[in-house]
């Protein structure tokens, strides 16, 4: 069966463990993760994970159980296929010899991104919007050197109805 | 009333109903081994090794049907718990296991025997605690019993820091405990279970299946109610082994690599397998994708990880085992079921013709075959001793020839398969059963993993009666080298072995043996018979096989044959 990415927003105890819970059981049982956030919500009780996973039906389905059963996860939710909103940010440090640092400000401005830190030989960018928008970024960004690159992972949250 | 958190620990003991604990002490607890000595209410077994307290719990816990509990130190007596708490995990054996640790103010500092078992159990427990505040106590260990006891059972660990178990707090009873992140689903939804009357009321050649699931929750009397109302035949896996009477006439033996030939043929050939409390072990599909190939698969379960994990499944239904057959039985008794032992017929036929064809056999011989030693056992038990067994040849050949009756009376590592697991089992049974005769049938390398708890049968007048099969080898990886690596014995023949009746002897308990199979009866007599602590040593003939057996991967059809 085909693997499909999984977009997961997970409502988890805000517990000492309860993370390594939840890597130990992807780890463990050999699922995937391919990026992880995680933080309080508005309930200092409550963290929200937002996970990107991978995986045919059957896997993703066990996933869901798995995560489920954990006695500190309150709900997972699935939000593949539905209406939802989703940010990634990434802080991009490239090179940015003279004669490159305005093609460089202009591709940065193109996609709404921010210099948050200047230096002689480079700029660090801040680059904001979905895992799409950021690979096209940093394409472009490519032939002048990217030194380093701190990516956060995705968060998302359900569209609300209007 | 202020309690310190040792004492707590012993009121919330008794809150709970907990009778007896198996355990070992050590510095980490010693102030709840000082507050046991007064407490009356609570028998403490002291074991010889930490295994054998996890073990001894769970023995306890499928011999009755209580939650299990043991208590050890902190570091190496935590880390000794380990393969216990992870048999139990696999099983599904409601289970607490209290240890010790190092004071909070200490923990990080790799402190004397400081050991992270939270960290390290997180993946064979249902849930574990690592409890930081007295004030937390009471509550954690209500909530520990709650999980280990309801949906799925399983082993749930508590961490007790020293300074914990030393503070006092104001003690109240904690009331009943709500999670919101916990509710297990009982009841079953009411559509599927009618899809499931459908189901068979089209089948022509239905068999069910049956698991552990069903010892759990004591539903071995609907799942027979079914069974016999709708002449449907029953297999199952080796945890299942007692939820349907083993001397049925519906009963097909148990499925699987060393399944009886009967049971592996009807479930290739079935048109309707209903599975109850199973989850589809590699050990009893064989190659899944040939797994009752032709079938419809109704799968009950408590638990929804359990359900289209390996197989897919046309009816799932998530609830309690017992509750779903009672609703099933409630629902076909509504229906018409005309000409049905008409349609029975040719199925419940087909599946006579492979029993007469291709019974369980052996041949017997000058020595003593190891099937013969249960066989007579079985026959001097009349089937109703409590079997424990070790994990090995040993295990299969009980499974096969001592038909169990009743939950709770075939208790077996069955998922983790830990040798050493027989005999500290049947010591916890017998505290759990102490009217009944309880046997471990044993391996000559099994027995030796946790021998040291005859030192505990005996101290505590536990008449358990060890039966080993000695055939000198590892016998059930023998067999595989037999089979499958040119009969090259790696390291699987005991090239010394110690003499089991002066061993016994030497722990206080009674030694026999059998060197011939006319001695095989007089001697399981005599030991049957004495009310202390047996050893029976049976030397048994040392390359006979588990048939019949599906090679690993394959098809359950493919069966090596005697
Ligand atoms: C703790 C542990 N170590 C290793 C194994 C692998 N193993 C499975 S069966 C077996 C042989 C058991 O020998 P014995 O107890 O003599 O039983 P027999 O098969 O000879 O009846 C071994 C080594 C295991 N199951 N458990
Ligand atoms: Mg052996």
């Amino acid at each position: 069966m085909s693997e499909k990415k999984h977009l997961l927003s997970i409502l988890v105890d805000n517990e000492p463990g309860v993370l390594s819970r939840i890597t130990g059981l992807f780890s463990g049982r050999g699922y995937n993760i391919e990026s992880l956030s995680v933080a309080e919500t508005v309930d200092p009780g409550i963290s929200r994970i937002t996970m990107v996973t991978k995986g045919s039906p059957m896997i993703i389905e066990q996933i869901q159980k798995q995560l489920n059963k954990l006695i500190n996860v309150l709900k997972v939710i699935d939000l593949t296929g539905t209406q939802y909103v989703q940010r990634e940010m990434a802080l991009v440090k490239v090179n940015a010899r003279a004669d490159h640092r305005a093609e460089i400000l202009r591709i940065t401005d193109i996609f709404r991104g921010q210099v948050v830190d200047v230096g002689m030989e480079h700029f660090t960018l801040k680059i904001e919007g979905d895992a799409e928008k950021i690979e096209a970024v940093l394409n472009l960004l490519k032939p002048f050197g990217i030194r380093e690159i701190a990516r956060t992972g995705c968060v998302a949250l359900p569209r609300e109805n209007r | 009333m202020k309690l310190k958190g040792a004492d707590i620990l012993l009121k919330m003991l008794q809150e709970e109903g907990v009778d007896t604990v198996f355990g070992y002490p050590g510095g980490a607890v010693i102030d709840i081994y000082d507050a046991l000595m007064e407490e009356k209410s609570i028998n403490h077994v002291l074991v010889r090794h930490e295994q054998g307290a996890a073990h001894a719990a769970d023995g306890y816990a499928r011999a009755t049907g209580k939650v299990g509990v043991c208590l050890v130190t902190s570091g190496p007596g935590a880390t000794n718990t380990v393969t216990g708490i992870a048999s139990a995990y696999m099983d599904s054996i409601p289970m607490v296991i209290f240890t010790g640790q190092v004071p909070t103010a200490l923990i990080g500092n790799d402190a004397f025997q400081e050991v992270d078992i939270v960290g390290i159990t997180r993946p064979c427990t249902k849930h574990n605690y690592l409890v930081k505040d007295v004030r937390n106590l009471a509550r954690t260990i209500k909530e520990a019993f709650h999980i280990a006891r309801s949906g799925r059972p399983g082993p749930v660990l508590v961490d007790l820091p020293k300074d914990v178990i030393t503070a006092a707090t104001q003690f109240n009873v904690p009331g009943e405990v709500k999670l919101k992140t916990y509710n297990p689903t009982y009841k079953p939804n009411i559509k599927q279970l009618n899809k499931v009357v459908d189901l068979i009321a089209k089948a022509q050649k239905p068999v069910i299946f049956s698991g552990g699931g069903v010892s759990l929750c004591q539903g071995h009397r609907e799942l027979t109610e079914l069974a016999r109302k709708l002449q449907i035949p029953v297999t199952s896996t080796l945890m299942g082994l007692g939820g349907f009477p083993g001397t049925d006439p519906l009963w097909l033996g148990m499925l699987g690599m060393h399944g009886t030939f009967r049971a592996n043929m009807a479930v290739s050939e079935c048109d309707l397998l209903i599975s109850v409390g199973v989850r589809f072990d590699d050990r009893v599909t064989g190659k899944v994708d040939e797994f009752a190939p032709n079938a419809k698969i109704v799968q009950i379960d408590i638990d929804p990880t359990s359900i289209q994990k390996n197989v897919p499944v046309h009816v799932p239904v998530v609830g309690d085992c017992k509750i779903s057959l009672a609703e099933i039985n409630t629902l076909v008794d509504k229906k018409q079921w005309e000409e049905l032992e008409e349609t029975r017929k040719p199925w419940l036929a087909q599946i006579d013709e492979w029993k007469q064809t291709t019974p369980l056999a052996y041949q017997q011989a000058e020595v003593i075959k190891p099937q013969y030693v249960i066989e007579t056992l079985y026959d001097l038990t009349g089937g109703d001793a409590i079997i424990a067994t070790e994990v090995g040849q040993n295990q299969m050949w009980a499974a096969q020839y001592y038909h169990v009756k009743e939950p709770g009376h075939f208790i077996t590592s069955g998922g983790l398969g830990a040798m050493g697991f027989g005999l500290p089992a049947a010591i916890g049974a017998q505290v759990g059963a102490p009217g009944t005769t309880v046997v471990d049938i044993a391996g000559d390398g099994s027995i030796q993993m946790n021998i040291q708890e005859l030192a505990t049968a005996v101290q505590y007048n536990l008449p358990v009666k060890v039966v080993i099969l000695n055939n000198g080898f590892l016998g059930m990886v023998r067999q595989w080298q037999e089979l499958f690596y040119k009969r090259r014995y790696s390291s699987t023949q005991f090239v010394h072995a110690p003499d089991f009746v002066k061993l016994a002897e030497a722990y206080g308990a009674v030694g026999l043996r059998a060197k011939t199979p006319d001695e095989v009866a007089s001697v399981l007599r005599q030991g049957l018979e004495c009310n202390r602590p047996v050893v029976m040593d049976f030397v048994v003939e040392p390359e006979e096989s588990v048939y019949p057996m599906v090679p690993a991967g394959a098809p359950i059809k493919k069966m090596l044959l005697v």
